[in-house]
C-alpha cells in the first residue's frame, strides 16, 4: 500500500554532507507490521516521517495506493494516518478525551460518535473513561501518557499507524505490556503499521516485517526469522547479535507449537503463552527437564519437554531458511 | 522569612508620626480616648512578630495590620480638622514621614503574613479591599478634605483627574501600539532564528536610552514630518505632545513584550507542535489551539511588565508636554510644592498596582487553563 522508489534525502546544502536516505526502495503491504530499524543516524526516522509527509524527499516518489503522495493534499493525508511520537506530545491544556477526540473532530465527527470512540479507545487501553478522560496529560504516568498518545494516533480510524520510537522513553516492564498491547491491535484491525526502533528485540517481537537501515541503505529486509536464520551480510549478523541469536530464535515461538499431550508431571508451570525463550529460562531456573503448560483459564494444556525444545529450534531455523526464500 | 520582616516592626514603636510637616506632631501626643486602641494594637502587632509564625497569629496580626493602617489615616484626618478648628483656618497639615514609613511596613506586615498563609488571590484581594475602601470612603465623605493633599487636589480638581485621563490615554495608547508591533515581532522573532538575533541588540539599546534623551531624539524627525506633510501634523504627529510621548513609550515597551511573547512561544513543547502537525492541524489550528493557550501565561508576563513600565514612565512625558499626571509632579518639582508632587505621583503608584493586579489575574487565569505545562514537557 505504501510504496518507496528511488527515495533520496539529504540535510544541510554542502556536497559532502551525508545522505540520510541513499536510493530507498521499500514496499509495503498492507495489514504488515513493518519495523524500521537501525543506529541513529541510519535514515530510519526520516523514512518514516516522509509517509506523512513531515519530511520531504529530495529525489525519488512516494505512492499511496498507487498513486504519488506528493500530490496528495497534506492535511487529508495527515488526517488519515494516525501519529505516534516517542515524547508523546499531548496537549498539556485538553483532557485526555478531548487529547483522543483532537482527529475526530477536526474529521467533522458528530458529538455523539467522537465521545463513543473515546471511550472505546481508553477502555481498549485498559483506561476507565470515566475516570481518565476528564483527567489532564501530566496526571497521568508516562506509560499511560502514551497509551493516551496511541489512542489518539487511532481515534480517527487511520489506515496507516506510524510510531516514531513509541516506547523509548518507558521503563522495560511497561514497554513490553505496550508492545503486547499493539500487537493485539495490529492483530484485531488489520491496520498497517510502521514502527521505528533502534531496540533489536522489540523489533523481534512485534514485527511482521523487519527493514535493516545502515547509513541511509536498506541492508535487509525481511520477516524477523529471517533476519535471525538467513542473514544477509555481515553487517546484518553484527546488528542482530551474533552469540545470542539461538535465544533469539527461540523468543519467536510459543510454547504451544511444542506441546505433548499428557498428564501434568511433577514440574513447575508456565503459561502457554509464554515463548520458546521464557520456557529455557524457567527450565535452567529451576533445574528440570519438563514443563507444565497452562492455558488462559489456569487448566493443564500439555506437557513441554526440554529435549524437543532444542531439537525444534534447529528445525525452526530450517523453517526459518524457507520463509526468507518465500519473503523475497 | 516573617520573623525578618517582622523584625523590622519595632521601627514603628521608634519612629514617631510627624503629622505637620512644619511642627512635628508624633503619635504619641496625640493619644487620647479612642486611639489608645491603635496603640494598643501597635503593641499587640509587635508582640505577634515575636510570636511563632501559626495560623491563628498570622491572621490576627493580618487583622491588626489592615485596623491600624486604616486608622493611623482617619487619626490624620482627623487632626488635620481638629487642628483647622482650634488653630487657623489656613492650617496646613500635612502626612508625616511617620504615617507613610508606618503605612509601608502596614503594607510589608501584611503581604509578608498573607505570603505565610499562603493566601488564595480572592481572599488578598479581599483585605487589599478591606484597607482600601475605608480610606477611600474616607477621601469620598470629605473627611480628609483638610490634609493638605486634599487642599492641593481640591484647588486643582479639574485639572487634576485631566491629567488622571491623559495619563491613561498615554499608557493605553502606548499599550496599543506596543501590542500591535510587538506580538507579531515576538512571532517573527520565535519562527525566524537570524530575525530574533537581529531584533534583539537593537531592543536592548533602546531599553538603554534614557528617557529624556529619547523624547529628545523623536522631537526633531517628529517635528519634521510634520513640517512637510501639514496633514500629519493635523492629525496631531508634531515633535511635542501626545506624539513623541507614545511613540517613545512604544519603542521602550516593545523589549518586554517581544522578549514574552518569544519566550512564550519557545516554552511549547516541540513535542506538542510535532505532533499536532504529524496528526494533520493546519498552521491555523497549530497556532490558535495549540501555541497560542500554552504560550499565553508568559506572554501575558511580558505585557505587564510592559504595562507597568508604561504607567510609570508616562510622567517623564509630561516633559515634552504630553500631559498627565507627570506635569502635575513637575509643577510641583519646579515649585518645590511638596503636595503638588504627591498629588502627582501617589496616582501614578496606584495605577500601577491596579494595573499589576489586574494582569496577575489574567495569568492566574491564564495559567488555570493550561494546568502543569512543565510537568508535561
Amino acid at each position: 500500500m505504501i510504496e518507496f522508489k528511488n527515495v533520496s534525502k539529504t540535510y544541510g546544502h554542502t556536497p559532502d554532507a551525508p545522505k540520510a536516505l541513499d536510493d530507498v526502495s521499500l514496499s509495503i503491504g498492507r495489514g504488515e507490521l513493518v519495523v524500521l530499524i537501525g543506529a541513529s543516524g541510519s535514515g530510519k526516522s526520516t523514512l518514516l516521517k516522509m509517509i506523512n509527509r513531515m519530511e520531504q524527499p529530495d529525489t525519488g516518489t512516494l505512492l499511496l495506493d498507487g498513486q504519488d503522495m506528493a500530490r496528495m493534499p497534506v492535511r487529508e493525508l495527515r488526517l488519515r494516518m494516525g501519529y505516534v511520537i516517542q515524547s508523546v506530545g499531548l496537549f498539556p491544556h485538553w483532557t485526555v478525551a478531548r487529547n483522543i477526540g483532537v482527529v475526530p473532530t477536526m474529521l467533522g465527527w458528530s458529538r455523539e460518535r467522537i465521545t463513543a470512540r473515546v471511550a472505546e479507545l481508553l477502555s481498549l487501553f485498559d483506561l476507565d473513561p470515566a475516570a481518565y478522560g476528564p483527567r489532564y496529560p501530566h496526571q497521568l504516568s508516562g506509560g499511560q501518557q502514551q497509551r493516551v498518545g496511541v489512542a489518539r494516533a487511532l481515534a480517527g480510524d487511520p489506515d496507516v499507524l506510524l510510531m516514531d520510537e513509541p516506547f523509548g522513553a518507558l521503563d522495560p516492564l511497561i514497554r513490553a505490556a505496550l508492545q503486547d498491547e499493539v500487537k493485539r491491535i495490529h492483530q484485531a484491525s488489520g491496520k498497517t503499521i510502521v514502527v521505528v526502533t533502534h531496540d533489536i528485540d522489540e523489533a523481534l517481537r512485534l514485527g511482521t516485517q523487519i527493514v535493516l537501515l545502515e547509513q541511509g541503505r536498506i541492508l535487509q529486509v525481511g520477516s524477523p526469522l529471517a533476519l535471525l536464520s538467513q542473514p544477509a551480510s555481515e553487517r546484518v549478523a553484527d546488528f542482530v547479535g551474533r552469540s545470542d541469536v539461538g535465544i533469539k530464535l527461540l523468543s519467536l515461538q510459543g510454547v504451544g507449537s511444542l506441546a505433548r499431550v499428557g498428564a501434568p508431571e511433577n514440574a513447575p508451570s508456565l503459561p502457554i503463552s509464554a515463548t520458546l525463550r521464557e520456557a529455557v529460562s524457567a527450565l535452567a531456573l529451576h533445574g528440570c527437564n519438563r514443563l507444565n503448560l497452562l492455558d488462559v483459564t489456569g487448566s493443564h494444556a500439555g506437557v513441554l519437554h526440554a529435549a524437543d525444545l532444542f531439537k525444534h529450534s534447529r528445525m525452526g531455523a530450517q523453517k526459518g531458511i524457507e520463509g526468507s526464500t518465500h519473503h523475497a | 522569612m516573617a520573623v525578618g520582616a517582622l523584625l523590622c516592626l519595632p521601627l514603628v514603636r521608634v519612629a514617631p508620626n510627624r503629622l505637620v510637616s512644619g511642627e512635628a506632631v508624633s503619635f504619641f501626643t496625640l493619644l487620647h480616648g479612642p486611639v489608645w486602641v491603635l496603640a494598643a494594637l501597635l503593641i499587640g502587632l509587635f508582640l505577634l512578630s515575636l510570636a511563632p509564625s501559626r495560623r491563628v497569629f498570622l491572621c490576627s496580626s493580618v487583622v491588626a495590620a489592615a485596623v491600624l493602617s486604616v486608622g493611623l489615616g482617619v487619626l490624620a484626618a482627623r487632626h488635620a480638622i481638629q487642628v483647622v478648628q482650634v488653630d487657623t483656618p489656613f492650617a496646613r497639615t500635612a502626612l508625616g514621614s511617620g504615617l507613610w514609613l508606618a503605612w509601608l511596613l502596614m503594607g510589608l506586615v501584611l503581604a509578608d503574613a498573607l505570603q505565610a498563609l499562603r493566601a488564595r488571590t480572592l481572599a488578598r484581594l479581599g483585605v487589599a479591599a478591606a484597607v482600601l475602601i475605608p480610606l477611600a470612603l474616607l477621601l469620598a465623605s470629605g473627611g480628609a478634605d483638610e490634609l493638605s493633599i486634599m487642599k492641593e487636589y481640591a484647588n486643582r480638581s479639574e485639572e487634576y483627574w485631566r491629567a488622571v485621563v491623559r495619563h491613561c490615554q498615554i499608557v493605553a495608547l502606548a499599550l496599543f501600539f506596543t501590542l500591535v508591533i510587538g506580538l507579531p515581532l515576538g512571532w517573527v522573532a520565535h519562527r525566524y532564528l537570524r530575525a530574533g538575533r537581529a531584533m534583539f541588540p537593537l531592543l536592548n539599546i533602546i531599553q538603554t536610552i534614557p528617557s529624556i534623551a529619547l523624547f529628545g531624539l523623536l522631537m526633531a524627525p517628529l517635528a519634521w514630518l510634520a513640517a512637510s506633510w501639514p496633514a500629519l501634523g493635523r492629525a496631531g504627529i508634531s515633535g511635542v505632545g501626545l506624539a513623541p510621548g507614545v511613540l517613545a513609550l512604544t519603542l521602550y515597551c516593545l523589549l518586554p513584550v517581544v522578549r514574552g511573547t518569544l519566550a512564550g512561544l519557545a516554552q511549547v513543547p516541540s513535542a506538542v507542535t510535532q505532533a499536532a502537525q504529524g496528526l494533520g492541524f493546519s498552521p491555523g489550528q497549530l497556532f490558535w489551539q495549540a501555541q497560542v493557550p500554552l504560550a499565553l501565561p508568559v506572554v501575558l508576563g511580558g505585557v505587564r511588565t510592559a504595562s507597568i513600565q508604561a504607567v510609570g514612565l508616562a510622567a517623564v512625558t509630561a516633559l515634552i508636554g504630553a500631559g498627565g499626571l507627570g506635569s502635575l509632579m513637575f509643577e510641583g518639582l519646579f515649585s518645590s510644592a511638596q503636595d503638588l508632587v504627591l498629588l502627582g505621583v501617589v496616582p501614578i503608584v496606584v495605577l500601577g498596582a491596579l494595573v499589576d493586579g489586574v494582569f496577575k489575574l489574567l495569568i492566574r487565569l491564564a495559567r488555570s487553563a493550561t494546568p502543569a505545562l512543565e510537568l508535561a514537557q
